[in-house]
């Protein structure tokens, strides 16, 4: 095929016959821009004699990897192109950047925490400790007190609504039930603990009230929505003839919900459930209003305050004592705790999800 | 004659059964109703109060709640503002542009941000995130101190609305990117591979199919994004130092505090009519919440195909 269009003068004129970009274009671009943005750097911290910032390599070679990506792609290959190289390397940046906190947050609570993560730290308490020394025990103790509390609340609550919704539920009500449990994920978790403690006080008549089973009721307002929605979910994907093979051997409707259609989904909720669990072990911000904070055990969720990790780690931040290191090493002991317990949770989620979920393909 | 339909014989225990899974999904709105009721009975007090017992002795409750309203709005927008391009790309990128075996994998990497207690990511923004962004500041306000957004003194610790701004935009980053890839997932392959059949490159596929498809999920994720960022309590109490102002300054060390951080600061000392006004607050927070969380909602509603919660 011979070329019919004249040679262009001015830019591309047909995108279909213009040439590309090799593939090791965009990598040796990359490479030349940090190598030119460190060399930059070097010249001036030679010349003024301020810090040598990686922070600022990596920033500026990365605009300037994009400029010079855009420019030579636009020479070469036109607009078009150039424009979506641009994107796909902002996209590809974009990505990136959400990891570099990620990995600087497990790093630093890694780092941190390992200096108190010792066997004291898990067998004492903070009773009578000032400086060093001294233990999360009760913090523990009243977490899973509290957090087991909230679900033993919530997981009924929410998988009987769930099948209400997947099951029973017709007009407006169903449609402002689902609403609601929408808007109900969105409360901030700073209201849930202000609910318990406005509650609760009006009740017993207690206007400082502080006990551990109305951070329960705070966890298991913000716990409950999310159960129910992920239990729908699973609810939802039992194939009706499941359903519509009991119905016609003669079981009634509650007996197949019960024998079929929740065993068969049961994978999926204990998931949704522990993705549950692992969203409110975490909360700080209602327990801190409602169950208060103290420095001996109590398992006692109906009287006094109780301790729990997450409040662990903002107290011992935020009234250290004259000791400060000491009370940071406890803090981020419990911070690097507190993210093991979750992580731990969020993977047992994915290996339920993945082993016990039933096989629908046939 | 009609013939009667046969009908399925009702028993007690289908009654029982049917009724206490009504009595659950009724619960759920009485909790919801309970929650603005219990608020209400509680701000009462700190409405009728006399101001003068308020704290700072504000002239009225409103001059009481306006700093705090206006360091909500303002540390969640900017919030907003950094996490809204970052989240789009990034769930561009798990759903057009990574490898499709991988994608999923990359995707959990997204969720375990989410994952991450609140109170580590204060801890967190504190130790490691302040003490890094305060050479910048210095740099930032000594050569542009004349944009009023800079303007000097600038603050030596790295406590300020910038830093928790950047904080709640790593931690919202999951939510906004969660529903957004869901629902570019969800664009018809046909439109897809159409654009792409008449020469259309990655971008202009996107910008052809995916947006417009995407338009108004993105819009209520981003909503979504910021009825979380209104409400974080735990890094604004963390790291912000707080001051009684109204001053859009970035990079001072007197910053307007926001309702959520205000409440866990001061409500462990508080007593008398001061927990009212605190209560007082958090309605308002719960309100403010509530609207924007149900326009999010509506949106997504109205396109059935997809619901953010999972």
């Amino acid at each position: 095929m011979t070329t019919t269009t004249a040679p262009a003068t001015t830019g591309i004129t047909n995108t279909l016959t213009a040439s590309r970009l090799p593939k090791w274009a965009t990598w040796a671009i990359l490479g030349g821009c940090l190598a030119v943005a460190a060399g930059v750097f070097a010249i001036v911290r030679l010349s003024t004699g301020g810090e040598y910032s990686i922070v600022g390599v990596v920033f500026f070679g990365t605009v300037l990897f994009n400029i010079m990506l855009f420019v030579l792609s636009y020479l070469v290959e036109g607009g078009r192109q150039a424009r979506n190289r641009l994107v796909t390397s902002l996209v590809v940046t974009a990505f990136l950047i959400a990891l570099v906190p990620l990995l600087s947050l497990v790093w630093t609570v890694l780092g941190n925490g390992i200096a108190r993560f010792d066997p004291a730290f898990f067998s004492q308490s903070m009773r009578n400790v000032v400086g060093e020394g001294g233990g999360a025990l009760h913090a523990i103790t009243g977490t899973l007190l509290i957090t087991g509390m909230a679900t033993i609340i919530s997981v009924p609550v929410g998988l009987l609504t769930a099948v209400y919704l997947v099951e029973y539920g017709q007009g407006v009500l169903a449609r402002a039930i689902t609403f609601f449990v929408d808007v109900m994920t969105g409360i901030p978790s700073i209201v849930a603990g202000l609910f318990a403690f406005a509650f609760f006080s009006l009740i017993t008549g207690d206007p400082g009230i502080r006990f551990g089973f109305g951070g329960a009721i705070a966890l298991s307002l913000l716990m409950t929505p999310v159960v129910v929605r992920s239990s729908e979910e699973m609810l939802k994907i039992v194939p009706n003839e499941l359903r519509e093979a009991a119905y016609a051997l003669g079981v009634p409707k509650w007996l197949t919900i019960l024998k079929v259609v929740i065993p068969t989904s049961i994978a999926g909720i204990t998931t949704g459930v522990t993705l549950a669990i692992a969203r409110v072990i975490g909360e700080t911000a209602p327990l801190l209003l409602i169950a208060g904070f103290t420095s001996s055990m109590n398992y006692d969720l109906f009287n006094n305050r109780i301790m729990t990790l997450p409040v662990f780690v903002y107290t011992q931040y935020a009234t250290p004592g004259t000791d400060v290191q000491t009370y940071l090493d406890r803090a981020w002991a419990a911070a690097l705790t507190l993210v093991l317990i979750v992580m731990a949770l969020n993977l047992v989620a994915r290996l339920i999800a993945r082993f016990f979920s039933p096989k629908l393909g046939r | 004659m009609t013939t009667a339909t046969p009908r399925a014989k009702v028993r007690p225990a289908d009654r029982i059964f049917s009724g206490s899974t009504l009595f659950a999904g009724v619960l759920i709105l009485l909790a919801l109703a309970a929650v603005a009721l219990f608020l209400i009975v509680q701000s009462i007090p700190a409405l009728v109060a006399d101001p003068a017992e308020l704290e700072g002795s504000p002239t009225s409750f409103w001059a009481y709640v306006a700093p705090l309203a206006f360091g909500t709005v303002w540390a969640a927008a900017l919030a907003l503002l950094i996490a809204f391009p970052l989240s789009i790309g990034i769930a561009l990128f798990i759903s057009h542009y990574a490898p499709r075996r991988i994608a999923q994998g990359l995707g959990y990497i997204i969720d375990l941000l989410a994952a991450v207690p609140s109170v580590v990511f204060g801890l967190w923004g504190i130790k490691v995130l302040a003490p890094f962004m305060t050479p910048f500041y210095d740099w930032l306000v000594g050569n542009f101190g004349w944009f009023p957004l800079f303007a000097p003194p600038v603050s030596g610790t790295g406590r300020t609305v910038l830093t928790v701004a950047i904080v709640l935009a790593v931690m919202i980053i999951p939510i906004i990117t969660a529903l957004s890839r869901e629902i570019f997932l969800q664009t018809p392959r046909l439109h897809e591979e159409a654009a792409l059949a008449l020469g259309a490159t990655r971008f202009e596929m996107i910008q052809m199919a995916v947006l417009p498809f995407g338009r108004a999920g993105i819009v209520s994720a981003a909503m979504l994004g910021l009825g979380r960022a209104l409400g974080e309590t735990m890094v604004v109490a963390m790291v912000l130092s707080p001051a009684v102002v109204i001053n859009f300054v970035l990079t001072s060390s007197t910053n307007p505090s926001t309702i959520a951080g205000n409440i866990a600061l001061k409500f462990p000392d508080a007593f008398g009519v001061g927990v009212n006004a605190l209560v007082a607050t958090g309605l308002i927070l719960f309100i403010i919440t509530l609207v924007i969380n149900s326009i999010a909602r509506f949106i997504v509603n109205r396109r059935k195909a997809f619901s953010g919660a999972n």
